[in-house]
């Protein structure tokens, strides 16, 4: 299976990070990197709930690729979403619903970010976006 | 200053937290066991566990022995003496719903509640919905810049009309003592209830409910260094005896028919199903150990490490703590950082604090604020643990500023 180019990326840089400093500045230029959604997009029916920072997710299809654009005001968790785009956007509907999310931060060394325990609402972003895509 | 703890080593969990790089300073949130807590779950446990108030076998008269044992602990631990009696819950949360619910018959439409803009949901919620049940009026007393309640605006809102006073002795997110003498004389003054929310307050120095004064005051043993699955309901008789009974079944009925049934008065009339036996036994344990230490030695610990928190913080840039803190925790926010940023970073460097709303949102969303961070100190802190946080705080502050 090959990756999406932008997700490839995240993968070679996480790969080689050595401890939490490196690891949190790429998280960092990751959510720079990501862009900011419309205020018109900042709506409550939005929101994703379960986050200790404010944040929004969208998402829609066309011509058959899910494209999602997200926002939050905590660069960390930005970062995190900016990779868990990287890796779903363009997908179709059946291979959104065939990724492996858990197994793809695992990669990237991030799984502890999705522990039960975390409210940094990157559990809550997979819920909404499993919602969006049916 | 070094300020090593000479009780540090009683706690065997904070050197397996060591080995594993963390530091523990979410001590508000709940706390580690002494030994002599562990001691005596294994007791009980390899023993012969039995069921309470119920069995005439032995193991059942020696579980009720050592479990009513602790109930006699608690009540000198709040020196209570004959004044009341002490009710077993499973939490602080638990117990105030106790009151909610069990107070509810005492209210009329239009009296009011008086609470203050500084409760955990947990004082704040149940006398929320009772409110909404009963269409009563939830009046909220304001605070002063330094996170007091504000005593002038209690005497005007404290009226007549006021049938229950709920206030926390000690606040989980601004760590400042309350004025409970002024605030439960006004109470008292026009004959409302009084309940003290004593979560954090019962954790640091010990407290006289026959000083207070107040009618009913509640506690989780998980937060001083006891097991959790229980709270603690201390109730003066005759604020006792205007409870009616909550939750049903078990030990608490006196006599049953199909059609109806009478039940004991308190303590087991509100102590329904099988109560955590363990969790009393050794809370029991853990307050024989507490009691064996040299109080002031341990306040005066406490406060020196808290000045250091304080004193460390404010000399940091772009720090702002909630409130003014006088010990046991310290909020804060740093200008321009988001506190989950800070709170991930901290994480990541084996840092354990609180980062969020601590179940205190209005009084966040008071400060304009969604979140902050909370270190809370525990009695086996020391230098070293606020060492590393500085180091750690710095090093997050640098990537993120
Ligand atoms: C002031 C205060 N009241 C009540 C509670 C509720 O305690 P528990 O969750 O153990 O029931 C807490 C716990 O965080 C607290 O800090």
């Amino acid at each position: 299976m090959t990756l999406p180019a932008d997700a490839q990326a995240a993968l070679d840089s996480f790969e080689h990070c050595s401890g939490w400093e490196q690891r949190a500045r790429l998280l960092m230029q990751w959510g720079q990197r990501l862009p900011e959604l419309n205020d018109a997009d900042k709506t409550d029916a939005n929101r994703v709930h379960g986050c200790e920072s404010l944040m929004w997710l969208v998402g829609e299809q066309v011509d058959g690729h899910w494209q999602f654009a997200a926002s939050s005001e905590a660069r960390l968790i930005r970062g995190l979403v900016a990779l868990l785009l990287a890796r779903v956007n363009g997908l179709s509907t059946q291979a959104l619903q065939q990724v492996d999310l858990p197994e793809w931060f695992n990669q990237l060394g991030l799984s502890r970010q999705l522990s039960p325990s975390r409210s940094n609402g990157l559990n809550a972003v997979l819920v909404r976006m499993r919602e969006l895509a049916g | 200053m070094l300020l090593p703890s000479p009780w540090r080593a009683d706690f065997p969990a904070i050197a397996a937290l060591q080995r594993q790089d963390q530091t523990y300073l979410d001590n508000a949130a709940t706390t580690q066991k002494p030994q002599a807590l562990l001691d005596a779950l294994t007791h009980y446990y390899a023993n012969g566990a039995a069921n309470v108030h119920r069995a005439q076998h032995l193991p059942g008269a020696h579980a009720t022995q050592a479990f009513e044992n602790t109930r006699h602990k608690v009540t000198q631990w709040l020196n209570a003496g004959e004044c009341g009696q002490i009710v077993f819950t499973h939490g602080a949360t638990s117990a105030l719903n106790l009151l909610a619910y069990g107070l509810e018959h005492q209210f009329n439409p239009g009296d009011e509640i008086v609470i203050s803009a500084l409760e955990h949901h947990a004082n704040l919620l149940p006398w929320q919905q009772l409110a909404q049940r009963k269409k009563l009026t939830l009046v909220v007393l304001p605070l002063d810049a330094d996170g007091v309640i504000d005593l002038d605006a209690a005497a005007r809102l404290i009226t007549p009309r006021t049938r229950l006073l709920a206030v926390s002795q000690l606040s989980n997110v601004l760590g400042v003592w309350q004025p409970l003498p002024a605030l439960l004389a006004m109470a008292k003054a026009h004959d409302a209830l009084t309940v003290v929310d004593g979560a954090q307050g019962v954790v640091h120095g010990r407290h006289d409910v026959q000083v207070l004064g107040c009618d009913f005051y509640v506690f989780s043993s998980h937060k001083l260094y006891g097991p959790d699955g229980l709270g603690v309901l201390f109730g003066r008789h005759e604020a006792l005896a205007r409870l009616q009974h909550w939750q049903f079944g078990g030990e608490m009925v006196q006599d049953a028919d199909y059609q109806h049934a009478t039940f004991r008065p308190a303590p087991l009339g509100f102590e329904a199903g099988t109560p955590p036996i363990a969790s009393v036994i050794a809370l029991g344990a853990t307050l024989n150990y507490l009691a064996n230490l040299d109080q002031a030695a341990v306040e005066a610990h406490e406060a020196a490490l808290h000045a250091l928190l304080v004193e460390g913080l404010k000399q940091r840039q772009g720090i702002r703590l909630l409130g003014s803190p006088q010990l046991a925790l310290v909020s804060f926010v740093v200008e321009g950082v988001h506190n989950a940023d800070l709170a991930h970073l901290l994480t990541e460097q084996g840092i354990a604090v609180r980062a969020g709303h601590h179940c205190a949102m209005p009084l966040l969303k008071g400060f304009g604020l969604a979140g902050a961070i909370r270190v809370s100190l525990a009695l086996y802190n020391d230098s070293e643990d606020l060492e590393r946080f500085f180091v750690a705080l710095d090093q997050a502050l640098e990537l993120l500023q």
